[in-house]
């Protein structure tokens, strides 16, 4: 029988002991005398978050397929387990083998969003490794990230030994082969990294200096070290559909944040949003063969039991097989007490049909996310949503019987105007309003509008990167006139509108479109006590703005000026395929208010037609 | 078709609670093909029936629930199967036909459970004839404590609800009443016990609290005897093997 790292009395003084545990259905258990490699997959935020991350299913069952490796999972310890871990001094553990971390060859650390940068150097802390990639020995195992946020990887160089840049699906076999090479050869911890530097998409921060100007801008980036390139090209999948993919993905004991079979239907968006850095990182689109999606679809209901399936992907409704995909889901599985979870899509007659399939009409809400509430602003973004689009999409679903609609828009974004946020509270007005046309014994009571706004963080790869963003204070000036610009309309009483913290956004924008700098203000406030700053009964902003006075280094400068056309940025030592120029082209169209058609629409050479493959090359098929 | 579940719950998942458990067999049901049977309306669920939660921690030999079934399936092979798609930590035991009857189902006809309870071996305060201490402190003609509900706390004699005890090897068995009408928890009589041991006590550096012990849930019955005179029969035994 498996021994557990922790014993029963911590596990029952502590919430939500099956954290802990492991021992799930479908986890992997080998024999670690058996294995040359320990590899743990760390996702830095509680278990029920990190379990519903598709990413580390796809590399567990890839990992694992390999006879070689044993691949083991770790999440963060909540607040009330990473005291008592310090107390006792108890290593942090995988879940699997519940063997201490620190005796692993490879951590491997997903980072999925800003805010959870202090919880990365809680694992390294609690796991016993040291913070600093520069003071790890040959017994330490191999820190490497990987993951959206790794697309400006600066302000945690220090504490990587390798960045992963791209997809994982591609080169993890040669890390892995290189690693057990290494291992047997007895040579050093920086010769495995000089060896890892010359796979493509792995970047080795140690190999590179930044040299900065006098007022703080990046003069040079370059490599200090033969082996490392001068640019790390990202790593990207061309065939998804024989792309490696879990057939038996873990399932949870606990409810986790999505409980569900997950099909993920396609990688890429092809509208070209300037706002969205997922948008411009993973082009060029790539659509999944459906029938392959139906297998799967199959299978993975059958290997974990769930009860609900989802689609993951973004712009789903651009997934050119929806409609056949959709209508087996419901047909095959529905009357099998299965639910189909519908990823947002356009409105329009179809997802109105296959909504009122699959949800009780009175109590789900349609979604429409036109980001902006002018047109003119919408136009700056690029979001090919009109206001038309979406009267007429409510409309017809006011008709059909949906009295909910949640509407999501930012604030903050380049060039905006008074009017322009004045427009957010009128446009959720004016769909009210498209609901009180229909004739009153026709609809049920009153319609509820809840429209919500975020403020807007540039970042890196996309057109915006160039843009300023504002303070805190500016920040909660726009929620406010939005506010009362809410108070002034007819329906104000069917009309809600929230709005979220603006101290969480600066902090945001600093670690996006920071430089190698910025780490010593996120060690210096996981110093002070951060730690789950993306939860807010954890977040603590004073904390932060100390750790910035402490380190003498000013948030204002990351976030408050525009960029010069040609400064060097920090991330430009990553090529994605989309070119620099593309980019500053977009961002003038966006000054221009100019719309720019979708990759179906018509190619805007943005330079990701260089992998060969994808929406890129459908038209020559 | 109604069937009854048996199985047993030890090790790691002594340490998932009671809807937890609910919701990894109704993806049992799922990866084992047990043709079980829904609801209807807008969002069926599955027709199953917990007997008694058990309390986070403890370990079970003696854990049941009942289904409803849409087709016959073998004892043998339902038994098979379920174990096929469990882990480490839950082993299903067996698979029987209940009678069709409502009354018949889990909770409602549950009386009593039998549970092992030992002493941990890190902490020593419990004196060294303690077991004989357990005997005397059970002895008693009443038992009064305070037992913390909901909105109040009231005083109750718990002897009535200890139906049989015995001591032995250094470990106490202890049947307890179980169900809708009377429930007795274990760690309450051994809590009742420390306070007996040691009525002055205040802290657990100092003296034994129930968290000293183990417990684990050996069996459950149901009461198949009269009015004046308890006969209990395992809620196993009311099932029949399916060929």
């Amino acid at each position: 029988m498996r021994s557990l790292a922790l014993n029963d009395d911590i596990l029952l003084n502590i919430e939500k002991p099956a954290r802990y545990i492991g021992g799930e259905v479908n986890s992997v258990m080998k024999d670690p005398e058996k294995v040359d490699i320990r590899f743990a997959m760390c996702f830095p935020d509680i278990y029920e978050i990190g379990m519903s991350h598709l990413g580390i299913q796809i590399l567990y069952d890839m990992f694992n397929r390999r006879e070689d490796t044993w691949c083991e999972r770790v999440y963060s310890p909540w607040l009330d387990l990473d005291k008592v871990l310090r107390e006792k001094k108890i290593p942090l553990f995988a879940l699997e083998s519940q063997d201490p971390i620190r005796d692993f060859d490879f951590l491997g650390i997903t980072i999925q969003f800003e805010m959870c940068y202090t919880n990365i150097l809680q694992i390294l802390e609690l796991s016993g490794i040291p913070l600093h990639a520069s003071e790890r020995t040959k017994d330490d195992p191999f820190v490497i990230g990987g993951g959206p946020c790794t697309y400006n990887p600066e302000p945690l160089a220090e504490f990587f030994d390798i960045f992963y840049i791209g997809e994982g699906e591609t080169v993890y076999d040669e890390l892995l082969d290189a690693y057990k090479e290494w291992k047997k050869s007895g040579k050093s911890r920086k010769e495995f990294l000089e060896s890892a530097a010359q796979i493509e998409g792995l970047y080795v921060p140690a190999f590179y200096d930044p040299v900065y100007n006098g007022d703080g801008t990046l003069k040079s980036f370059t490599p200090n070290n033969l082996h490392a390139p001068s640019s790390v090209r990202k790593q990207v999948v061309m065939d998804v559909t024989d792309a490696s993919y879990p057939m038996k993905p873990v399932v949870p004991f606990i409810k986790a944040t999505q409980d569900r079979v997950v099909l993920e239907i396609q990688r890429g968006c092809i509208r070209g949003c300037r706002f969205c850095q997922a948008g411009m990182i993973y082009r060029p689109t790539r659509e999944r063969n459906v029938n392959k999606l139906k297998e799967y679809a199959r299978t993975m209901l059958k290997t974990t039991g769930h009860e609900e399936i989802s689609l993951s992907s973004l712009s789903s409704s651009d997934y050119s097989e929806l409609k056949e995909l959709v209508t087996f889901l419901i047909d095959e599985f529905k009357g099998k007490g299965i639910n189909i979870s519908l990823p947002s899509l356009r409105i329009d007659a179809f997802s109105l049909d296959v909504m009122s399939r699959v949800q009780d009409i009175r109590k789900s809400s349609l979604t429409f996310a036109p980001e902006a509430g002018s047109q003119r602003m919408r136009n700056v973004i690029n979001k090919g949503l009109t206001e038309e689009d979406i009267l007429d999409g409510a409309g017809q679903a006011f008709e059909g019987g949906w009295s909910k609609v949640k509407l999501y828009f930012m604030l903050g974004l380049p060039t905006e105007t008074e009017e322009d946020m004045r427009e957010i509270a009128r446009l959720s007005d004016r769909v009210a309003r498209r609901y009180y046309e229909i004739p009153k014994e026709q609809r049920s009571g009153k319609c509820q509008i809840t429209a919500s706004s975020s403020f807007f963080v540039p970042k890196p790869f996309t057109p915006f990167q160039w843009a300023s963003m504002c303070t805190a204070e500016e920040y909660m000036r726009r929620a406010d006139i939005v506010k009362d610009e809410f108070q002034n309309q007819l329906n104000r009483k069917s009309l809600k509108y929230n709005w979220h913290d603006a101290q969480v956004t600066v902090l945001e924008g600093v670690m996006a479109r920071g430089d190698r700098k910025v780490g010593k203000v996120v060690e210096e406030a996981y110093r002070l006590g951060c730690l789950f700053d993306s939860w807010t009964e954890s977040f603590h902003n004073d904390l932060w703005m100390q750790a910035f006075e402490n380190t003498g280094i000013d948030p204002n400068f990351y976030n408050l000026r525009e960029r010069e056309e040609d400064e060097l940025f920090p991330w430009d030592f990553i090529d994605t395929g989309v070119t620099r120029k593309f980019l500053r082209r977009e961002w003038e169209n966006a000054i221009k208010e100019t719309v720019t058609p979708n990759c179906r629409q018509q190619c805007s050479g943005c330079g990701a037609a260089r992998f060969g493959g994808g929406v890129c090359c459908e038209s020559k098929n | 078709m109604k069937a009854r579940i048996k199985f047993r719950k030890y090790g790691a998942l002594r340490f998932i609670g009671h809807l937890d458990v609910m919701r990894f067999f109704q993806k049992v049901m799922r990866r084992a093909d047990i043709p079980i049977a829904f609801t209807g309306g807008y969002s069926p669920h599955m027709i199953m029936s917990f007997a008694s939660p058990l309390g986070i921690g403890l370990s079970s030999d003696g854990e049941y629930f009942d289904i409803e079934l849409t087709a016959p399936v073998s004892s043998s092979e339902a038994v098979r199967k379920m174990n096929e798609a469990c882990v480490e930590g839950i082993e299903v035991l067996s698979f029987r036909q209940i009678p069709e009857e409502k009354k018949m189902t889990g909770m409602t006809i549950l009386a009593a459970a039998d549970y092992l309870v030992q002493p941990l071996e890190q902490r020593r305060i419990l004196p060294e004839d303690w077991t004989a201490r357990f005997e005397a402190f059970l002895a008693q003609p009443e038992i009064r404590i305070i037992k913390q509900t909901k909105r109040s706390e009231k005083e109750v004699d718990i002897r009535p609800m200890v139906y049989n005890w015995t001591v032995r090897d250094g470990a106490v068995y202890l049947q307890l009443a179980a169900g809708s009408s009377q429930n007795l928890k274990p760690d309450l009589v051994m809590e009742a016990f420390c306070r007996y041991l040691d009525p002055a006590a205040d802290t657990s550096e100092t003296s034994a609290v129930p968290e000293d012990f183990s417990y684990r849930r050996l069996e459950m019955y149901a009461d198949a005897g009269t009015d004046t005179e308890r006969k209990l029969v395992t809620l196993e035994s009311l099932g029949t093997e399916i060929a």
